[in-house]
């Protein structure tokens, strides 16, 4: 085996930035939920895959741009976050049975996808589709390019918004220590209601990157999983700019892996060094 | 024998004589299914269910299991049933590296551990494809001579996945019953306490997950040969261990048969709506009962009902405190020896550069009650975390009873005989009084077996005055009761030296009398006993000697009228005096 050429490896590189720019901005809602709601849902990649269908459905039949059905996907999404919060409240639900229920949630809705498009393969054609130009010796790919884009601009937009806004420090406060933040006067079911509703809607533009690059089946929503949560866990839960991050770390390493060796031991890379993270971090969560 | 044993003697013995019926074959293949699961949801439940670390990785040890039979059977020719405990070896050795590895990392636990484990059977579901062992296309088992168990091919996978059914359900049940399962239930409400009341909780955790994952093995095992096709991408998913993990819940995990119960009603359910004509329908319809049931019953099915059944007993029946061994009447008063039981040389700590304690000797004699006291943040609470092995010192010597315990685990250190209260009770949750107060008589000091450890129990419950509460729940309990069974809880472990940290706070006036006089009749049984509060009343009252802590440092020491007259105690709580009357 012959060390690739330069070229072919900076290619790979980009490959895995674009790549891991899917897994952020996946990443990016579960870790929110995850880390500052303390609900592992599972379901987020079923609602992403469920936008992702509603686009290609909206560009397909209804011959709107891709893009424009984010200002339909978008609210929607928000509503359906703020319904299943509201549930979730109204049940007092512990993390892991949060797991189990957004487990029977993905369940349901991937008998949605396949009841309404079946289980075959469906692709979105559109401009954007093959649109790919040149830099330099490198090619990019539009859709790609857009992903990044959107995944480096929401994950800023939170982070800033968690930092600096009076509503992104009663969210940090009540995920540290509810009671506490109620004693205050944070209204933590109405923030919770909000989180809930922009990390579906998250889930909705994720699912619109999907549909913008990639082939569609519904039991594909169950290959994101692992490499997702890798990318949560090593990004640190709640932190917005964390998930882009790792999952753009473990995008490189997962294409440079594939170009070195063979594309089928791309996970190991990926999921080693999840393991490692995890065990050797320091103690915080 | 108990009722448990015979029951279950009669159901295998009944199951066992299904395939004589003759039955259509497609009832024993189902039926093979639900063993099947059964095996993997109840193997799973052993450490999961029981301690609380949620497993992922099933799928990983499943699939060694898998691996194993298909390798052996189909390259090596070795007889499908000796493959079986072959598979079994090769996933207990694969579950005894990586607990070695995870349960030493405090850090990991809840999420954090599901994560380890799910990256794990990634990890080696890919290393199967890429090597030798699959290679990408898959292993066949069709060419393995299948051993002539039952009349037939489906009779026999239904006798194999009986026994195996029966023998992991049998597993789980023994470990629940024994001192192992008492020690991973305790880990399940508070790993820390759990392991400071002597619970060895790295050899607890161990054991459970290579009993687990063993058994899972041997589903796999079986399961290889039953698909008789094994591919890396169908056996190491998301798929096992999600099922696993909704059986078990499903059913109610802090019951030995709860996952049974969760197997065969997920089997059956997935069964009846996916064999239907209306497999979509039917997968919506099995998402919505699993919500359903998770929303509705969050203790499980069987966790639910036996919740049911136990409330209307316990109404039933009248308080057990007359049942209780009555405590022996006090021994004679001794007088404090000269002998010392702790030394303490040279103890630093710190936290990330905050010194809690820099360079502390000081020395426990034998029967004495000492008193430790000094302003927050002194290093008090500090030291009695060191010394029952709560942290580890920096530095220095801690020599009990002869030896050194600076460095011993915490679980070592309470067997030794060191026994201690924390300042904020932090009972097992899920546990009863009683029980609370029985588990340090299993695991510390005196080591009882379960029944003796109740017995044991009781008596302490009645000398703290807690008898009649003995079935509550600690939740049940307000401070004064939970500060007393903090109490109850280190004395029963029979120690040789008690640590007190702050018992007393937060009670009223009258309480604290109450607390004083059971504490004096404690060392006039013969313990000793440090004694950390801001009561000064009660400092003054029990302590034979005091030891001032400020800033980490021992400041004084002497009796209590004396030293609390120094002019450096005075200063180091009541701050220096600027202004000059």
């Amino acid at each position: 085996m012959g060390l690739p050429s330069f070229s072919l490896l900076a290619q790979s590189v980009l490959s895995g930035v674009f790549l891991g720019a899917l897994y952020g901005l996946l990443g990016l809602g579960l870790s929110l939920s995850w880390g500052l709601l303390r609900q592992i849902n599972l379901a987020h990649f079923a609602l992403a895959f469920l936008a992702a269908y509603l686009c290609y459905q909206l560009s397909a039949a209804g011959r709107i741009d891709p893009l424009l059905t984010l200002a339909l996907i978008v609210p929607a999404f928000f509503a359906l976050g703020v319904a299943m919060q509201w549930v979730f409240a109204r049940f007092e639900i512990t993390p892991f049975n949060s797991l189990l229920v957004t487990f029977g949630l993905t369940v349901i809705i991937e008998a949605l996808i396949q009841s309404i498009w079946t289980a075959d393969f469906r692709r979105l054609e559109s401009g954007y589709g093959d649109a790919k130009f040149k830099l330099g010796f490198l090619y990019v790919p539009a859709p790609e390019l857009l992903t990044l884009v959107l995944a480096l601009a929401l994950s800023f937009a939170i982070w800033a918004a968690l930092r600096h806004t009076d509503v992104g420090k009663a969210l940090r406060a009540a995920a540290e220590d509810g009671p506490i933040a109620t004693a205050f006067g944070v209204n933590r079911q109405a923030l919770a209601l909000m989180l809930s509703g922009v990390c579906t809607a998250l889930a909705g533009v994720a699912g619109v990157c999907i549909a913008l690059s990639y082939t569609l089946a519904p039991a594909q929503m169950y290959g994101w999983i692992g490499v997702v949560f890798a990318a949560v866990m090593m990004g640190g839960l709640g932190r917005p700019l964390g998930p882009l991050f790792a999952g753009i770390v473990i995008g490189v390493s997962e294409a440079v892996t594939m170009t070195l060796t063979s594309p089928s031991w791309a996970p190991l890379v990926s999921f080693s060094l999840l393991i490692l993270v995890l065990l050797v971090r320091p103690r915080k969560a | 024998m108990n009722r448990v044993w015979i029951a279950m003697a009669i159901v295998g013995a009944g199951l066992s004589a299904v395939p004589m019926l003759g039955l259509p074959l497609f009832y024993e293949s189902f039926c093979y299914l639900v063993f099947h699961w059964v095996v993997l949801a109840t193997s799973w439940n052993i450490l999961s269910g029981y301690s609380g670390y949620f497993s992922f990785g099933h799928g990983a040890f499943f699939g060694a299991g898998m691996y194993t039979t298909a390798t052996l059977a189909s390259r090596f020719d070795v007889p499908f049933l000796w493959t079986l405990p072959a598979a079994a070896l090769v996933a207990i050795v694969l579950a005894v590296a990586l607990g070695a590895v995870v349960f030493r990392v405090k850090g990991v636990r809840g999420e954090l551990f599901a994560l380890v484990t799910l990256a794990f059977t990634f990890v080696v579901g890919t290393i199967i494809l890429n090597t030798r062992i699959d290679g990408g296309p898959g292993v066949y088992l069709s060419a393995v001579p299948l051993p002539k168990i039952g009349p037939s091919p489906a009779s026999t996978f239904y006798l194999l996945g009986l026994f195996a059914a029966l023998a992991t359900v049998a597993i789980a049940y023994a470990i629940y019953r024994s001192r192992l399962g008492v020690g991973l239930f305790a880990i399940h409400d508070d790993e820390d306490v759990a392991e400071v009341l002597g619970v060895p909780t790295f050899r607890c955790k161990m054991l459970a997950f290579a009993a687990s994952c063993g058994l899972a093995a041997v589903a796999g095992g079986i399961h290889a040969m039953f698909v008789s096709y094994v591919t890396a991408g169908d056996t190491f998913s998301i798929t096992v261990p999600l099922t696993v993990v909704l059986m078990s819940v499903l059913g109610g995990t802090r019951h030995w048969a709860g996952p049974a119960v969760g197997a065969t009603i997920v089997t059956a359910l997935l069964y009846a709506f996916t064999a239907s004509d209306h497999a979509i329908a039917g997968k919506a319809v099995f998402g919505a009962v699993l919500i359903a049931v998770i929303l509705f019953m969050p203790r499980g099915v069987l966790g639910t009902f036996v919740a049911r059944v136990r409330r209307s007993r316990t109404a039933a029946l009248p308080a057990r405190a007359t049942v209780a061994a009555k405590a022996e009447a006090p021994r004679e008063r001794r007088a404090v020896a000269s002998e010392r039981l702790l030394v303490a040389r040279g103890i630093r700590k710190s936290f990330r550069g905050v010194c809690a304690l820099q360079g502390v000797d000081l020395e426990v004699r034998e029967g004495e009650i000492l008193g430790l006291v000094g302003p927050n943040g002194s290093g008090k609470s500090t030291f009695v975390n060191l010394v029952s092995g709560h942290y580890r010192a920096d530095g220095g010597e801690l020599i009990f009873a002869g030896a050194d315990i600076a460095k011993l685990d915490a679980h070592r250190i309470a067997r030794a005989g060191v026994a201690r209260t924390y300042q904020i009770p932090r009972p097992f949750a899920h546990f009863n009084v009683i029980d609370n107060v029985a588990i340090p008589a299993m695991f510390g000091a005196a080591r009882l077996r379960r029944g003796a450890a109740v017995a044991e129990a009781w008596r302490w419950l009645e000398f703290t005055g807690l008898a009649d509460k003995a079935q509550w729940l600690p939740g049940d309990l307000n401070l004064h009761q939970r500060k007393f069974l903090e109490l109850a809880r280190a004395l029963a472990s029979g120690p040789k030296l008690l640590l007190l940290d702050e018992v007393l706070s937060g009670l009223t006036p009258g309480e604290i009398d109450g607390a004083i006089r059971l504490i004096r009749t404690i060392r006039d049984e013969g313990a000793t006993i440090v004694f950390v509060e801001h009561v000064m009343k009660a400092v003054w009252a029990l302590t034979d000697r005091v030891v001032v802590l400020d800033h980490g440092q021992v400041i004084a020491e002497g009796a209590a009228g004396d030293v609390m007259a120094r002019s450096a105690v005075v200063t180091a709580f009541l701050g220096k005096a600027h202004a000059r009357a």
